[in-house]
């Protein structure tokens, strides 16, 4: 195969067919990666959990039989003897003598709200930390390297220091509450993504293709836009399915450690569930409901984003 | 790779003063100091004056910086506001704790995560990928203090298999050399007290290895998948070289990469999982002591403690990065 | 070649390993491993900071000081009143300024030094010629608070001295003499602080040199590793990488000799934590029993006993904060409008009471002909009508990630409460706080809070160690000015005669209820746990349990 000089795009043209076989079906690689998503039962459960999951938390809130910050039930409350399971109360009474249904029902919308927020924090701040980064890197040269290097260190800076600590000072600056929380989940997954991202386009950069690219005379950042960056995305969409999950894992954690959302009228999972501590001899459903449905909810994002990925990889279509 | 090393090391000490300078900024700017946490509710503002005065705390922030510097350069780390203990005194007697319970995790982690998301990959699709793959999809989705207390009502307070909290039983008076029990126990050749610490280690580190095997059966999976994928395997498998051949020399080593990357970042990541582990378990170490630091806004520790953490950190994933060349023989450190 | 790498270093390292072990000397006394029956484990919610209790004002510290230290005088067993320590009796002089303590003889130290009359005035001149960092009031927390100042204050912010001299008249026999009459006195001198150290240590772990620089107080060897004292329990090992400390019997003790032959104080920080300890017998007792756990932790056999309440809740209103809350119309509107009997039947454990004073009734000069304010939402409506106060908004601060003897659940207690005054129509706007040092931060400095929860435990049984603490000056905490109340405080405490001073202080609770600067919320008695085998301590409203009672039933 002989290359003749020309315009750039033929040049880039040519490259793909030469190295790269995903672009060679073009829109059908989404179509193809939709059918088989839905071949795939782990995807199937992962999708039913979340539309599940979505459907309580949009629409929810409208149907719940009481409010969810309503001590209605405050006179029964006695200490380690709160009303359980019973007809006016699916899931019982919690601790203060609210509706722990209704809570639930409204705790979903919190839950979901935290998890995107705060990966979508470490996923934009990470991504443009390291893409930055690897694209630096790849282009190579002093200032290239330069600016990968500042970059880097300071990602390791924020590596070092410990997530929580982080996260605490935030709360003691911003007061504990949900933004705090969602700042200092995503603050936290931001060295990841970076990372991982600069990590893997300096392997892309590593690859035959690339070689190929620049031997066959391709602008350097042109490469990293058109095939570096699409292709090592894999490992960050791997990463930020695990992200969704673990935020709202997290976020329990920091609720757990007294940080968390404290706005009895937005109930949260976590909260719930680090508030319910005192109570697990007496009332063990408090802790239990919000997190089986932590648990479930993570599990869902999990198993459809690991499904998303193995569909959208294109070396394991075969 | 010498001269690599060497680098690496000297970018250490601006990073340290980058890192030690706003560190010391930000402490400061959060409200409240030291001294209203040692007082407590007793405080009172004159009380309060007097000891920020003893303690210098009414200087300008950066001459308080440069007495730090000044100090840090004859490595003297200062004095624990809440303890009143030298701060290489508390790192000293804490941290080997935490890194009994870390090495102990990331053991658990790789030992069961590689394996695992090896075999996961190589039976795509059947019953032990589902197994393994569905399994530390639970280990990732449960809150570790959440499983922590389920842990300890399960097998200890439940079948008392295992003790719920500390390090060691107090009652068999080991001898302390090193602070790392179970070498101490192997040194002195005080089984029983090894043994023991060996135990108490067990429910710890199970509950804080849950996210990094999760997460390591899960890129191992995925890395072997991609390379069992590659144009080279299957030319390696064509010219008829033996199975057990083909994944050692093709598939674990290039597969590697990623993982022993996110076993970098996952090594980071340990602390603030102990930080939950060491609370719940009552298990001595610089996680939760860092985070009681916090509350007693105890500057000297926490300036201490973060910057050696800070060196440590740094030197794993020194560590991470010349693993690297020895995996990946095209990647070559410069 | 190159997979014969890994080898090479697993061979290098076992080599290594074994060179190690073979230097290593074990220096553990076999007697250790005996019956497991004499040794008792007791959870802890936090480590002690000090074994010098001269230095400390933390809880576990106290509580480790209390079996190896001794006062002169000490709390009678499971109460508060005054009884003899080491002092056999005492007498005050006429003007009640001059106090003479007859001792107890025949008591020896740890280390075999003699107490006597010129050990106990080695201690006090000790406490009170502190030079340097001894005055920071951190280090000598409770020597400042009962004593004021020093013989020569470094400090302008220090009061003089209440302590004035020390002689002794004889072996037995010591007199006390103070600047002027104080109402601590000698209620003051049970607090652990006041413990009676070992001249000869004192002297030989150079006590008294706190040195360092003034931003690193470093304490003395002996605060940190030689505690003697004359107590029945020596201290042993300190075992900071295991978090324990522990003691062992003092076979040489002049009373009734410990029954335990160890005990130790295991840290374990989490409540749910300790539970789960007890439950797997990794600890045979523990303190700081969460309310909810009580019930289910005696119906499986447990000894769980219960303190009589020494303690206050209160919800502070700040006046300065709010102006709205100047007006005396407003803060009985806020104290009608809480419903406090339903607070302590749901979320405080039993025996816990709605209070009427700023101070429990175990105290003398609690008074209960005080104005009470009963559970009214209409009259607080009416009253905050009348205020002109309607569509109020609130700050409402309370702490998270904490539980005080007096408040086992903060967040719980808010939660209740706001409902309350949401009922009468005021707005409440929540503030959560870390409790240290953020939340104590903001409730006692500044104006920025409206209303907040805050408490005290008592330190011994004196009612100015109460309502003094809170309001005898002014202070950012409630933002109110009252000279008048202010002088009363002064009046009271320089009272020489005991009936005359619990007059003034029934007074003193009268006017606080009427001026209402906060609702006192409730007194709750705090829980302790003892193993199902373990008997023989008592629960102390002061946190004085003795252990050297403690024993294993057979």
């Amino acid at each position: 195969m002989t290359i003749t000089g020309g315009k750039k795009k033929e040049k880039i043209d040519r490259l793909s067919e030469l190295a790269a076989r995903e672009d060679e079906r073009g829109v059908s690689l989404w179509k193809e990666a939709f059918r088989r998503l839905r071949r795939n039962p782990a995807a199937i459960v992962g999708a039913v959990i979340l539309s599940l999951f979505l459907l309580v938390a949009l629409l929810g809130p409208f149907f719940v039989p009481h409010p969810p910050d309503a001590q209605l039930w405050k006179g029964e409350i006695r200490l380690g003897d709160f009303p359980g399971f019973r007809s006016e109360n699916w899931f019982g009474v919690d601790h203060i003598g609210r509706d722990e249904f209704s809570r639930m029902i409204v705790g979903a919308r919190q839950t979901l709200l935290v998890g995107v927020v705060s990966t979508l924090i470490g996923l934009a701040v990470g991504s443009l930390i390291g893409g930055v980064a690897g694209a630096a890197a790849g282009l190579g040269g002093r200032w290239g390297r330069a600016v990968d290097n500042v970059l880097m260190r300071f990602v390791d800076m924020l590596l070092a220091m410990p997530s929580l600590l982080l996260a605490i000072s935030i709360a003691a600056l911003l007061g504990a509450g949900l933004t705090t929380v969602m700042i200092a989940v995503g603050v936290v997954s931001v060295p990841v993504f970076a990372r991982l991202l600069r990590g893997s386009m300096i392997s892309q950069a590593n690859s035959d293709y690339v070689l190929a690219a620049v031997s066959l005379g391709v602008k350097k950042p042109k490469i990293a836009l058109t095939h570096v960056v699409p292709n090592s995305l894999a490992p960050v969409i791997v990463q930020a399915t695990l992200t969704l999950a673990t935020a709202i894992i997290e976020a329990a954690a920091l609720s757990f450690l007294g940080l968390g959302n404290n706005d009895a009228s937005i109930p949260e999972w976590g909260v719930m569930l680090a508030d319910a501590q005192q109570y697990l001899d007496s009332a063990p459903r408090l802790a239990i409901l919000p997190a089986l449905a932590i648990i479930v909810t993570a599990l869902g994002f999990t198993l459809l984003g690991e499904a998303m990925r193995e569909a959208l990889d294109p070396k394991l279509r075969k | 790779m010498f001269r690599f090393i060497v680098r690496r090391l000297l970018q250490l000490i601006p990073t340290l003063f980058g890192l030690s300078l706003l560190l010391f900024i930000w402490l400061r700017r959060l409200p409240g100091g030291p001294e209203t946490a040692i007082l407590g509710e007793r405080g009172t503002p004159e009380m309060r004056a007097a000891i920020r005065r003893n303690m210098g705390l009414d200087e300008p922030i950066l001459v308080q910086y440069g007495r730090f510097v000044r100090r840090l350069i004859r490595l003297d780390l200062g004095t624990s506001t809440s303890t009143k203990r030298t701060v290489v005194t508390e790192f000293v007697e804490r941290f080997p704790g935490t890194v009994e319970l870390s090495i102990s995790a990331m053991l658990i982690a790789i030992g069961l995560g590689i394996p695992l998301g090896y075999l996961a990959a190589r039976r795509r699709g059947r019953m032990l990928d589902h197994l393994s793959v569905g399994g530390s999809l639970i280990g990732i989705c449960i809150p570790v203090f959440f499983l922590a207390y389920v842990l300890k009502a399960i097998f200890a307070e439940n079948l008392g298999w295992f003790p719920a909290s500390g390090r060691q039983d107090p009652t068999l008076g080991a001898t302390r050399i090193t602070n790392f029990f179970v070498l101490d126990g192997i040194m002195t050749r005080e089984w029983d007290a090894a043994a023991d610490a060996l135990w108490h280690l067990v429910l710890p580190a199970v509950a804080l290895a849950s996210i990094p095997l999760a997460i390591i059966v899960r890129i191992t999976r995925a890395s072997v998948l991609e390379v069992l994928n590659e144009d080279f395997v299957r030319t390696a498998e064509a010219k008829g070289l033996t199975e057990s051949t083909v994944r050692r020399r093709h598939v674990l080593r290039n597969s590697m990469l990623p993982v022993v990357t996110s076993i970098g970042l996952l090594t980071g990541g340990l602390l603030s999982g102990a930080v939950l582990t060491e609370t719940v378990f009552a298990f001595s170490g610089i996680g939760a002591f860092i985070y009681e630091a916090i509350s007693q806004r105890d500057y000297p520790v926490l300036m201490g403690f973060i910057l050696i953490i800070a060196v440590v950190y740094v030197l794993v994933n020194l560590l991470v990065d010349l693993s690297y060349s020895l995996i990946d023989p095209r990647v070559r450190v410069r | 070649m190159r997979a014969s790498r890994p080898k090479v270093a697993i061979a290098a390292v076992a080599v290594a390993a074994l060179a190690v072990a073979g230097c290593a000397e074990s220096d553990r006394d076999d007697s250790s491993g005996g019956s497991k029956k004499d040794t008792l484990v007791f959870g802890v919610a936090g480590d002690p900071k000090v074994l010098d209790p001269s230095f400390a004002s933390d809880g576990e510290s106290l509580r480790v000081a209390r079996q190896v230290f001794e006062t002169l005088v000490r709390p009678e067993e499971g109460g508060t009143k005054v009884t003899p320590g080491l002092a056999e009796s005492w007498t005050p002089d006429a003007a009640g300024t001059t106090w003479t303590f007859k001792l107890r003889s025949g008591v020896k130290f740890h280390d075999g030094t003699e107490f006597n009359a010129e050990a106990v005035c080695k201690n006090f001149d000790r406490w009170y010629n502190a030079k340097g960092l001894m005055q920071s009031p951190d280090v000598t927390a409770y020597w400042q608070d009962v004593m004021g100042g020093f013989a020569k204050n470094e400090s302008a912010d220090l009061p003089p001295s209440l302590f004035k001299s020390c002689t002794a008249k004889d072996a037995t026999t010591v007199d006390l003499a103070f600047t002027r009459v104080s109402s601590k006195i000698p209620a003051a001198l049970m607090l652990p602080s006041f413990s009676m150290h070992s001249p000869t240590a004192l002297e030989k772990y150079d006590a008294s040199n706190v040195g360092g620089t003034a931003e690193d107080i470093k304490y003395p060897e002996y605060a940190t590793a030689h505690p003697t004292g004359t107590g029945p329990f020596k201290f042993k090992t300190w075992d900071v990488a295991n978090k324990t400390l522990t003691i062992e019997r003092n076979d040489d003790y002049h009373g009734n000799k410990a029954k335990l032959k160890t005990l130790i104080f295991k840290t374990i920080s989490d409540e749910n934590a300790r539970k789960q300890a007890l439950r797997s017998g990794d600890i045979q007792g523990y303190d700081l029993v969460g309310p909810a756990d009580v019930e289910p932790l005696k119906g499986e056999g447990f000894n769980v006993l219960t303190r009589p309440a020494f303690n206050i809740l209160y919800l502070a209103m700040n006046q300065k904060g709010n102006p709205k809350l100047a007006d005396i119309k407003v803060r009985q509107a806020i104290a009608h409008a809480l419903n406090r009997q339903a607070l302590v039947d749901s979320k405080l454990p039993p025996g816990a009471k709605v209070a009427e004073n700023f101070m429990p009734d175990t105290v003398e000069g609690w008074n209960g002909d005080v104005t009470k304010y009963d559970y009214n939402p209409e009259k607080a409506k009416t009253l905050l009508a009348e205020a002109g106060a309607t569509n109020l908004t609130l700050r409402f601060h309370y702490p998270t990630e904490v539980t005080r003897p007096y408040m086992p659940n903060p967040k719980d207690l808010f939660e209740l409460l706001s409902a309350d005054l949401k009922a009468v129509g005021i707005n409440v706007q929540a503030i959560p706080l870390k409790w240290s040092p953020d939340y104590l931060n903001a409730t006692t400095s500044g104006a920025k809070h409206d209303l907040h929860f805050l408490g005290w435990t008592g330190d011994y049984g004196d009612a100015y160690n109460f309502i003094g603490t809170f309001f005898d000056r002014q202070k950012d905490e409630w933002g109110f000015n009252n000279a008048a109340l202010f002088a009363q405080f002064k009046d009271a405490d320089t009272t020489a005669d005991a009936a005359a001073r619990t007059e003034k202080y029934k007074a003193l609770n009268k006017a606080i209820m009427d001026f209402l600067p906060g609702v006192p919320v409730s007194h709750s008695p705090p829980a302790i746990v003892f193993g199902k085998d373990v008997t023989g301590v008592k629960a102390s409203p002061l946190t004085d349990e003795r252990f050297a009672t403690a024993e294993f039933k057979s």
